[in-house]
């Protein structure tokens, strides 16, 4: 864990975004922001065979944001939802190397949240699509 | 050379001796360059020192108590209450209402003027560089009242636009609300012109004096408003006390906003009357020792004088604006520095505005960075955030600089060239 938050790996992906951009025929996109600081993002995930074949994302706001979107697009390329679902916020946490206050953490953790609202909509299609409820 | 002069009659160092929090170093052991007075200001050892007098020698309730507290701290509370129409020029003190703040001001005009005197189709004119609360209130009563919201059109570099003035002021227009200051763009609003124009067009004005009342001389009758509202601890006073000023006529008026205790004269079962201004609008218990606390707050800047503080801050200002205009990729919103009050925002290329308070923070230095409660406004600028220094008159030249310096650290971590 750094102390320093604006160390090269959060500025590396702040710089040079991995999968910044747009998929053709995501299987599931969703946005959200962060009303404190109006950081925006926007991830769009390939899934196929409950697996993630590709994920892409789109946004802009201060550098933690950003840079954490580029990290857990990353991380999450070839994992299952599976594997998804297992991933929690402390993780992701673990991911970004730096220690972050509370108020920093809501950047920190906004593309986390948002691929944990696309696992939890995914999942509900699947639930209505078998005709089951899901449980 | 005048900058010499007057920081001699002007003794900073002096003033910073009163304000505690000042010279206390903070967690990273560096010392406090407060810049965020916007948000909120300091509080000097007399109000601090009022507040406990309170607390210690006749905390009571106010105009309740047959008993020595309660006489003290109703006469302190009065007193107040008469220290603040003196520094706004109100003619009589019963047109002085204690609030929780500007927010709860506005919202009481909105509420109490709004239901009763807006009918379907009037208008209220407003402008997109108001605060949240100075526009919010009034969506929602147009809303319930079928009224129409209109906006006074901003020119390009962050002023009212004047000339459009004739346009948006209709027959039908019965409020301007309009701030004197803008708290992110440091525009000061001509409230003259726009209030002798809403006047003829027999509209009321409603002043937003968050920013401007603690930077200047306000005075209701010189130009005449109808409303103005302000908060105590943007005037170095305690929070969670505010002032609205209103026409007692116009008081007079308008129902009740909040009832309850205090604001009645007879209640029965059925139906009540109620008390008289100023009382009618202060239901519940009141903030006592934080309306006590303003009126030290007041006696303090008025023992420093409205010119001086303007004179200090005015230089603050120019520096900041000549110093960080050289600085690259940054940008100042808001007009040139002879139309505009002690508050600077501006965006710096390649550092979001989160990242580069959390920087300046590094260094000791308390900005503001986001939307500043002005979200069409920054809709407007086209620029999601921005970074605010704002600057009070405890401030002092070499802040500014360490201001300046500590953007550049910024950049530089930023890996700007
Ligand atoms: C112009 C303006 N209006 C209204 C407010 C709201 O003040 P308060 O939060 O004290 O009610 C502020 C404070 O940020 C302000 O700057």
């Amino acid at each position: 864990m750094s102390d320093d938050l604006y160390d090269d790996h959060i500025l590396d992906h702040y710089e040079s975004p991995y999968h910044r951009g747009h998929l053709d025929m995501p299987t599931i996109v969703h946005e959200d922001e962060n009303p404190l600081c109006g950081d925006q993002v926007r991830l769009e995930l390939l899934i196929e065979n409950d697996r993630v074949r590709e994920a892409w994302f789109d946004g802009h706001g201060c550098a933690i944001s950003q840079a954490a979107a580029s990290i857990l697009m990353k991380e999450i390329e070839g994992k299952t939802l599976e594997e998804l679902r297992a991933f929690q916020a402390k993780d992701m946490l673990d991911k970004l190397k730096i220690r972050l206050t509370a108020s920093r953490q809501k950047c920190g953790l906004l593309s986390f949240k948002i691929l944990k609202t696309m696992i939890y909509t995914l999942d509900e299609r699947k639930g209505q699509g078998d005709g089951s409820d899901g449980a | 050379m005048s900058h010499v002069a007057l920081e001699s009659v002007f003794d900073v160092t002096a003033i910073r001796r009163d304000f505690p929090i000042l010279d206390k170093p903070l967690p990273n052991g560096l010392p406090l360059v407060y810049l965020d007075n916007g948000a909120t200001a300091q509080k000097p050892r007399q109000v601090i020192e009022k507040l406990v007098e309170c607390y210690e020698n006749y905390n009571a309730n106010v105009h309740r108590g047959i008993h020595a507290l309660g006489d003290r701290v109703t006469t302190e509370l009065e007193e107040a209450r008469e220290k603040v129409r003196t520094l706004i020029g109100a003619d009589e003190v019963e047109e002085i209402i204690f609030t929780s703040g500007t927010t709860m001001s506005i919202n009481l005009v909105a509420d109490a003027w709004g239901r009763k005197f807006l009918q379907p189709g009037d208008e209220l004119l407003l402008n997109e560089m108001e605060h949240h609360a100075n526009l919010v209130p009034w969506q929602q009563i147009a809303h319930e009242r079928g009224a129409v919201l209109r906006f006074i059109p901003l020119t390009a570099d962050g002023r009212l636009d004047l000339s459009a003035l004739d346009d948006v002021l209709t027959d039908r227009t019965k409020l301007v609300a309009v701030t004197g200051l803008s708290n992110v763009l440091g525009t000061i609003n001509p409230i003259g012109e726009i209030a002798a124009k809403a006047h003829a067009r027999g509209s009321l004005v409603l002043v937003d004096g968050a920013q401007s009342v603690p930077h200047g001389y306000v005075d209701v009758n010189c130009p005449q408003i109808d409303f103005l509202a302000f908060s105590g601890h943007k005037l170095y006073g305690p929070t969670g006390i505010g002032v609205l000023y209103g026409r007692r006529r116009l008081l007079e008026q308008m129902d009740p906003f909040l009832c309850g205790g205090n604001m009645i004269r007879r209640v029965r079962k059925e139906s009540s009357d109620f008390a008289d201004l100023p009382s009618k609008f202060e239901a519940g218990t009141l903030p006592v020792a934080q309306a006590i606390g303003l009126g030290a707050a007041i006696d303090y800047v008025q023992g420093i004088g409205f010119d001086a503080i303007a004179a200090h801050e005015r230089q603050l200002t120019e520096r900041a604006f000549r110093q960080l205009n050289e600085i690259p990729g940054l940008k100042i919103v808001g007009p040139g520095v002879s139309e505009r009050g002690s508050i600077v925002s501006f965006t710096v290329e390649g550092v979001h505005p989160h990242d580069m308070a959390e920087l300046l923070d590094r260094r000791g230095v308390a900005v503001r960075a986001g939307h500043h409660c002005t979200m069409p406004l920054h809709e407007w600028l086209q620029v999601t955030a921005t970074t605010r220094a704002s600057f009070a008159f405890y401030n002092t030249l070499a802040e500014v600089d360490a201001l300046c310096e500590a953007i550049q650290y910024a950049r530089k971590v930023f890996r700007l060239k």
